[in-house]
């Protein structure tokens, strides 16, 4: 197929192309078509055991609804909103800050500070659980929803960092030099000079630290407890249990919860990847 | 005299500047993940329930982590994932490949290829937990179909780990073709078309030419997925928190089970696990420091 551009091909191939891309699409998102089409069944269906076939009752606003009444998930969508939203906000900034020191001056720690962050942004989450479980009982935060907040935002400080520090690097450095040699306050080159060039990578960091935090299932079951601070994710393990084998309304609260990452990506799809792939294209 | 003196004070200034600028970053990664790998390595020699005194018993967790059956099946686990969680390299770039045309409606093609990899790993779990029901899953209908009686996947030792791994593959795939498609964005025409005058053509094009420019989407997809594998935890929490019987247990979900679950709070011996898990992947991260700071002289 590559590199040869398909319009170069015999005029039977690019008709078998057209078709066969959306036939192996339709096969590799077969997992999300089954599981909403699940999401819109009666409990009939169910029952009999109508799982993959075509449903007798379409029952889509009802199931998600019935989700919402007879469950806690309109609490647990919100507790990921109140902690994805701030730990954007702290996990970038403080990366902005941090990438910017470690691009712009040359001292000698700037490596070896650089490298301790990306390290620690690779590290297995199980070398952490103990110590920060324990330090977020002793200090009140546990089962709260500040409490995964500032976890989240440090953590996510690594990558953030990583990834703010290659771009500032790649800025042409002459604008900080002259203004320097203007007399500007080092505070202000990064407020007035820097920070405004530095906004899509602002922009492909939210989306990418969204994303992460959203899904995170680790620090969800290890930092709270109750109801009271879970987000959705960990909602819709608990969800599964008290369901048992209403799939419908599982997989209902399942879709729930990847709308807003999935929003996310659509509306910033271009920023999204071009935060995944840096680094891969240098 | 003056003028040597305020450029002394801007020189100390600027000597300060990236102190004070990395100060807030520092001090939160510091305490949330920095210090908790020394701590953990301290716990690993205790004997602690997370609520009383931690005792010290030395090395004695480890001594019986070395006897504990139950760590021998999630290393192997562990190594299974590492193995044929690299399926999703090859696997990112064929689809990467394939989709790499300009066809009609191709930007929508590529950006619902990749829709698995932003779905939560839970939900992910959920759906193929469904499907691997031999009552109920399209598993079960498969079979049917030909007139077999259905296996149950996960509810077999010997073939959870493959379903769960598999399961797993289908975002990780995504991810590397995402990662492939940018790097097929920037090989060079030239290049393509001196390979062609030499002959060049299709695997060996792909051999000489393709790939070698490939090589920083490839690296970059080797991370990723060496760590995902070493890190996979929602997924066998999910569909079977280890079981059956311990048979799908990996080193990340062993140690949460030994230290936070109902088989009882022993902090220090999961800690011993964490300390064993954070040494494996630190092999991995020194190589992949080391690739980086060698690109750091060079560039």
């Amino acid at each position: 197929m590559f590199p040869t551009p398909i319009e170069k091909r015999s005029h039977n191939r690019q008709i078998l192309y057209k078709v066969f891309v959306p036939i192996a699409l339709l096969i590799w998102l077969l997992p999300l078509i089954a599981i909403f089409l699940t999401s819109i069944r009666s409990a009939a269906d169910i029952n009999t055991g109508n799982v993959f076939g075509w449903p007798n009752e379409f029952q889509m606003v009802q199931n998600y609804i019935d989700v919402f009444r007879n469950s806690q998930a309109s609490i647990y969508f919100l507790n990921s909103i109140k902690i994805t939203v701030p730990t954007v906000i702290i996990s970038v900034a403080l990366a902005c800050l941090a990438g910017y020191a470690l691009a712009i001056y040359r001292f000698r720690a700037a490596l070896p500070l650089f490298f301790i962050f990306v390290a620690g942004n690779f590290v297995p989450f199980q070398i952490l659980m103990v110590p920060v479980r324990d330090l977020s009982v002793k200090t009140g935060l546990y089962d709260t929803v500040t409490g995964l907040v500032l976890f989240h935002a440090a953590f996510q400080t690594g990558f953030c960092t990583l990834f703010m520090r290659n771009f500032i690097k790649a800025l042409p450095f002459d604008l900080v030099e002259s203004a320097r040699i203007e007399g500007v306050d080092e505070f202000k080159i990064f407020w007035f000079v820097v920070l405004p060039l530095v906004r899509p990578a602002v922009a492909a960091l939210s989306v990418l630290i969204f994303t992460f935090v959203w899904n995170d299932f680790f620090w969800a079951t290890v930092l709270t407890q109750g109801e009271a601070s879970k987000p959705i994710t960990a909602g819709v393990r608990a969800l599964n249990g008290q369901f048992v084998s209403q799939w419908h309304l599982v997989s209902a609260a399942s879709l729930m919860a990847a709308v807003p990452p999935v929003a996310m990506f659509f509306l910033m799809q271009r920023h999204f990847i071009a935060g995944l792939t840096l680094g891969a294209v240098k | 005299m003056s003028s040597t003196k305020a450029a002394s004070q801007r020189a100390s200034r600027q000597r300060m500047a990236p102190w004070i600028f990395l100060a807030p970053a520092m001090i939160f990664f510091t305490i949330y993940v920095i210090a908790p790998i020394f701590q953990s390595m301290l716990y690993s020699f205790y004997a602690w329930d997370g609520i009383g005194v931690p005792e010290w018993i030395g090395v004695a967790n480890y001594g019986e982590l070395i006897e504990d059956e139950r760590f021998y099946i999630s290393l192997k686990n562990n190594l299974l994932w590492l193995i044929l969680y690299m399926l999703a390299v090859p696997a990112g770039l064929f689809v990467a490949l394939f989709l790499n045309q300009n066809i009609w409606g191709m930007r929508f093609y590529k950006s619902m290829f990749f829709f698995p990899f932003v779905i939560s790993q839970v939900v992910v779990g959920l759906i193929f937990t469904w499907f691997y029901n031999p009552n109920y899953g399209i598993i079960g209908e498969i079979w049917q179909f030909f007139g077999a009686t259905p296996p149950s996947i996960l509810g077999d030792e010997n073939l959870v780990t493959y379903g769960i791994i598999a399961a797993g593959l289908w975002p990780q795939i995504a991810y590397c073709m995402i990662l492939y498609l940018t790097g097929l964005n920037n090989v060079s025409a030239d290049q393509i078309e001196a390979g062609r005058l030499d002959g060049a053509r299709g695997w060996r094009m792909l051999r000489y030419v393709i790939l070698p420019q490939l090589w920083p989407a490839t690296f970059l997809a080797v991370v990723v997925t060496v760590i995902g594998a070493l890190r996979s935890f929602d997924m066998i929490a999910i569909m079977t928190q280890g079981g059956p019987w311990g048979s799908s247990n990996v080193l990340s979900y062993f140690m949460y089970e030994t230290a936070l679950s109902e088989y009882g709070f022993r902090m220090g011996y999961g800690s011993s696990i964490a300390v064993i898990l954070f040494f494996i992947m630190l092999f991995f991260i020194s190589y992949f420091l080391w690739v980086m700071y060698q690109d750091e002289r060079r560039g």
